[in-house]
């Protein structure tokens, strides 16, 4: 029992660290992106409003709210996966985080966005797959879909610089 | 670096810095308010035609990406330069319908200032029957040294070949 009140704070610790660190960056909150996790996986939902249109003819997502909604959820995912290893560390670190000291984020190399269907005025999810996670770069695929999962609107593939070690 | 002599001479130009100033007075431009998105991250246009088209968006505190540095998130110059690269190709000498991003490939050359507004140029260099090809630099003003360049590809609907409704 105490165990399993112990993993449900954990569980907490990460839902509000998660929460903590997407609110932390200004233009997360201006697109309005949320994370949900399930287990070790996360997933982004841009809610639909009209401030996001491209096209109000359409009316489509403008391509670039897609694109920003894409980058914004690969820099997250890589993000997340440095506060949860602090998480996991236990102690001052998870303390640390709780607090809102944040890793510093990486920074965009370049990517490329394709865009295979017209973003319609509804929700939009995405995730992202972590391809390779080197010292120095990490490499990313990060789909987006709107109603069908196995139709995306949109796919980004990307190159990030990591943070200096010890920085 | 190496820099081939018949190809696109002012587009080379362009894309390397070159000699010349990168951008003369373009005024205060306007808000792009006809394109939802754009309005809201503050994009204004001070100028499109001969297949060129320059876009800004100012520095704002509600599009920083990273709160420690107070740098512009990537995806704020991602969507710029996809709606500079789509504005070049609605200013061809060709009437146009309409334009829908394809795909668009970004290289982050360093950090935008934090403070200073960014500047897209952008050039729509070939168009084919359906497709059109532009590239694009981001920049600050005064600067030769490149925040960003993109290349984008574009399906577009000619006004003329419309001759039927709901073709």
């Amino acid at each position: 029992m105490a165990e399993t009140n112990h993993q449900m704070a954990r569980e907490a610790d990460r839902d509000a660290a998660l929460s903590a660190l997407t609110q932390t960056v200004p233009y997360n909150r201006l697109l309005g992106v949320r994370f949900e996790r399930l287990g070790d996986e996360l997933t982004a939902r841009l809610p639909f409003r009209q401030g996001l249109v491209g096209n109000p003819l359409l009316p489509a997502l403008h391509g670039g709210a897609t694109g920003s909604f894409l980058e914004i959820t690969a820099l997250m995912q890589l993000a997340w996966d440095m506060v949860s290893a602090e998480i996991d560390k236990g102690g001052a670190w998870a303390k640390a985080v709780a607090e809102g000291a944040f890793p510093v984020f990486p920074k965009t190399v370049d990517i490329t966005v394709d865009y295979l269907r017209s973003g319609r005025a509804r929700d939009s999810f995405a995730r992202a797959r972590v391809q390779k996670s080197g010292r120095r770069v990490a490499h990313l695929h990060v789909e987006a879909w709107q109603e069908e999962r196995l139709r995306p609107i949109a796919m980004l593939r990307g190159n990030f610089l990591m943070p200096g070690q010890g920085g | 670096m190496s820099r081939q002599e018949n190809d696109e001479p002012q587009l080379g130009a362009l894309m390397l810095g070159g000699t010349q100033p990168l951008l003369e007075p373009v005024g205060e431009g306007e808000l792009m308010s006809g394109l939802p998105f754009s309005g809201e991250i503050g994009m204004r246009l001070h100028g499109a035609g001969g297949s060129v088209a320059i876009l800004s968006v100012p520095y704002d505190e509600r599009l920083i990406g990273d709160p420690q540095t107070g740098v512009m998130h990537g995806g704020v110059v991602t969507a710029l330069l996809d709606t500079a690269c789509g504005a070049a190709v609605m200013a061809v000498p060709e009437k146009l319908e309409s334009t829908a991003t394809l795909d668009l490939r970004i290289d982050y050359m360093r950090p935008a200032s934090v403070g200073q507004t960014v500047f897209a140029r952008a050039e729509c260099y070939r168009i084919t029957r359906s497709v059109a090809f532009a590239r694009a630099v981001a920049f600050h003003e005064g600067s030769d040294d490149l925040v960003a360049s993109a290349a984008a590809a574009f399906v577009i609907e000619r006004s003329a070949k419309r001759t039927k409704a709901g073709g």
